[in-house]
């Protein structure tokens, strides 16, 4: 190699540069003129102000440091959050919030997943559902007003449509109504599929008269269902599983539709749980909850 | 003596600041890493996880990093070109504003003023301020180069020039936003794309800060220090070379099993396997540099510094690319596998560097000597130690992670829940926090030699005045 260059230090800049640019151009520039980098789904809606507003606070809170918003197309990534990230779901991320570390778990899926009294009551008090949780409590983002004002820029600077009426009526909702909005919208634009849905063989339960059952079922429920339907079933975010009234329908759920509405939970706010739960473990809570009604 | 004279105060002003804003992001860093299993030490709102994380990453990377990479850039450039800096004033100007700077971009992030774009959180008023800190630097550096008394230019130049034109294209084009008022803007570039530039420009600030410039301390004061000349000058052209033209290629291994398009998945993940050539050019090089004399080792307490720092890029350049194949993503990518990769690179590699780079520059401003070579040596141990601790728990916590959200069930469903994967993480955590302190003590014997080399200083030259 000539060492002609060496002793030249605008040369070796020019030079130096073009190396540089070589494969920033080929990876970054170029894919940039495709139509592959701007994909959109055609369910997508661009952000309302309120849902906007609470992106803005999940980011100036940084939660994106502890989740992540991508759901990769692995089986078990699958299964447990839902179906894998599409590209055109993020086209009115400006950024893209995809993260990089998953301390929480992932968020793409969580619009929809659970009620609203969920969110809220878990952003107040996440140790009251996961007693190991390390997450920061933000109950205190209630405390704060919106400001339209901020919000109409914001949304402009987006390019998102908006009214008025919309962004006057954001100064009666607090910080946190946002970012529960903002929760709901996640990864709505795809169409939820049931959970994997194991096979139901049975029509009524087989561990109905076992009594280690009831302990496992009683143990399951503590951990997952306690939080939202109360001590015993007798209700709270999510119906009272006492009074057999929780399907809208009188005393007649047979033992297979509780374990289908477990397995694959509700579009009412019901999260699915036939992922998490093997069919051993569903049918233990089954008998769980047969055996509470039984006693109230 | 020389009749040219180096302006030396620019650069101990360098030093200093650097260590300074190292030990605020040291101690932030210990902080979140207790409120990782200490949910209670989270203070809303400015001293949560999620804002305190960002100050941490951002303090030790624009303030420590890059504060001792314009000082000891500075203290480089005028040695191999013989002469002062060109414009000393604007230099003296660079520190003040750099501190400045640093300062509103701590309170900003403090506040929550964050772009979400990792290692670009700055809002953009501040990224006009790191731009214009970088203008000047660029001035000083080509100005002096220019200008120089010293026709060849030295391996480090090199290094020193491509960090110069690579972190300007870099900083410029990621952090393009639409501002929406004084302290929020949005990305210019939207999902995807968004997600491509941010990672182009991810990566290769790790190349481009924690690399090169790194490197150019590296090939400058190793054979300063030891006497040593570096083994060969060819080997470090085809790596200088190398190492330029590939790393700009690989930000898409950060995004594998993402939406972002497969072929630009797959081009980011060879490029990044073909990087180990040239980081181990520079590796090798290293090693056979000190191979003429091993004995250096013993006789000078630098060299092991130098070299443990090298051996410790050398592992980070393997672990790195085996990081990028797909079927290692999918075990260890989001768990804490990768914190414990990056802060080898940080506290073992950069750290160790930066630090011998400064044991050699402080005394040489000051005309002394280290105050005791037995505190340096204690601070590499405790900083070695420390350092290998903290990765190795996060290997193995980062690995059950990644296997516990993989198990299944003889039936297919899902061995653990999300909290049961979690909760496993807390023996591990706790270590890691006992693992930072040992480093963070290491450090506080580092800035105590420095300290008592130049109050050392200072007495001589009161008494020699």
């Amino acid at each position: 190699m000539s060492g002609e260059i060496y002793r030249k230090p605008i040369m070796f800049a020019i030079v130096a540069t073009v190396v540089i640019l070589i494969g920033t151009i080929v990876t970054m520039f170029y894919p940039m003129l495709t139509p592959e980098m701007h994909p959109k789904l055609e369910n997508l809606k661009p952000y309302t102000a309120l849902q906007l507003a609470g992106k803005d606070i999940y980011q100036r809170e940084g939660c994106n440091n502890c989740h992540t918003q991508t759901v990769r197309p692995l089986k078990t990534e699958v299964m447990r959050y839902g179906e894998y990230s599409k590209a055109g779901e993020f086209t009115y991320d400006r950024p893209f919030l995809w993260g990089s570390k998953r301390t929480g778990p992932d968020l793409a899926r969580i619009g929809g997943k659970y009620p609203d009294a969920w969110h809220y009551q878990h952003f107040d008090n996440q140790q009251a559902f996961f007693p190991e949780s390390n997450m920061p409590k933000y109950g205190w983002l209630k405390d704060t007003r919106l400001n339209p004002a901020e919000i109409e820029a914001h949304m402009k600077a987006n390019g998102f449509p908006y009214t008025k009426e919309e962004t006057s009526s954001l100064s009666s909702k607090s910080e946190l109504d946002a970012l529960v909005a903002y929760m709901q919208v996640l990864g709505t634009a795809v169409a939820k599929k049931p959970a994997q849905v194991r096979a139901v063989a049975e029509e009524k339960n087989p561990l109905a008269e076992d009594a280690k059952a009831y302990q496992l079922g009683e143990e399951i429920y503590k951990q997952n269902c306690e939080a939202c339907h109360g001590q015993d079933g007798k209700g709270g975010i999510g119906p009272s599983l006492q009074d057999r009234t929780w399907l809208g329908k009188e005393g007649d759920i047979s033992d297979s539709q509780i374990f289908a509405l477990i397995a694959d939970g509700t579009q009412a706010g019901m999260p699915p749980y036939g992922a998490q739960l093997d069919k051993n473990r569903i049918w233990s809570l089954v008998s769980y909850i047969r055996h509470e009604q039984q006693s109230k | 003596m020389s009749d040219y004279q180096y302006d030396h105060q620019t650069v101990k002003g360098f030093i200093v600041s650097s260590i300074f804003w190292g030990v605020v992001g040291i101690v932030v860093g210990l902080w979140i890493s207790i409120q990782l299993w200490r949910p209670e030490l989270n203070i809303p709102p400015f001293f949560t996880y999620g804002r305190l994380r960002v100050v941490h990453t951002n303090g030790l990377a624009f303030g420590l990093g890059i504060g001792a990479i314009f000082g000891l850039s500075y203290y480089i450039v005028m040695r191999l070109t013989k002469r002062p800096l060109l414009f000393p004033k604007l230099a003296r100007f660079h520190l003040y504003l750099f501190n400045a700077a640093i300062a509103l971009a701590a309170v900003s992030l403090f506040m929550g003023m964050n772009q979400s774009l990792e290692y670009a959180e700055l809002e953009w008023p501040l990224d006009i301020g790191v731009v214009i800190l970088w203008v000047i630097f660029a001035i000083n550096v080509f100005g002096t180069i220019i200008k120089r008394k010293e026709e060849q230019m030295y391996i480090s130049l090199w290094y020193i020039i491509a960090t110069v034109i690579a972190v300007a294209v870099l900083y410029i084009v990621n952090n393009l936003s639409i501002p929406a008022g004084l302290f929020k803007s949005y990305h210019l570039y939207a999902g995807v794309n968004s997600a491509n530039v941010e990672w182009w420009y991810g990566h290769n600030a790790v190349g481009f800060i924690f690399t090169t410039p790194i490197l150019a301390m590296f090939y400058y004061f190793l054979p300063k220090s030891t006497g040593l000349p570096i083994f060969s000058h060819r080997l470090s052209i085809i790596a200088f070379w190398s190492l330029v033209f590939a790393y700009l290629w690989t930000g898409a291994h950060h995004l594998v099993y993402t939406p972002l398009p497969d072929w630009i998945q797959t081009l980011g993940i060879v490029f990044t396997l073909f990087l180990i050539a040239p980081s181990w050019g520079s590796v090798v090089n290293g090693y056979y540099t000190v191979g003429s004399d091993w004995s250096k080792m013993q006789t000078n307490y630098l060299t092991k510094f130098f070299i443990m720092g090298i051996t410790f890029y050398g592992l980070q350049t393997v672990q790195g690319p085996t990081q990028a194949i797909r079927v290692v993503s999918s075990l260890i990518h989001y768990t804490d596998w990768v914190p414990g990769h990056v802060h080898m690179g940080t506290m073992g590699w950069v750290t160790m560097t930066t630090a011998a780079s400064i044991y050699y520059v402080i005394p040489k401003i000051y005309n002394t000597e280290i105050y005791s070579i037995k505190v340096a040596n204690t601070h590499f141990w405790l900083v070695l130690i420390g350092q290998l601790m903290f990765s190795i728990t996060m290997w193995i916590t980062g690995i059950q992670q990644g296997a516990l959200w993989k198990a299944v069930n003889p039936d297919g469903s899902l061995k653990y829940t999300f909290m049961e994967g979690l909760a496993k993480n807390y023996p591990f955590w706790q270590l890691r926090t006992v693992a930072g302190l040992i480093f963070t003590i290491g450090m506080l014997f580092f800035i105590y030699n420095i300290y008592m080399t130049m109050r050392k200083g200072k007495a001589l030259a009161a008494s020699r005045a």
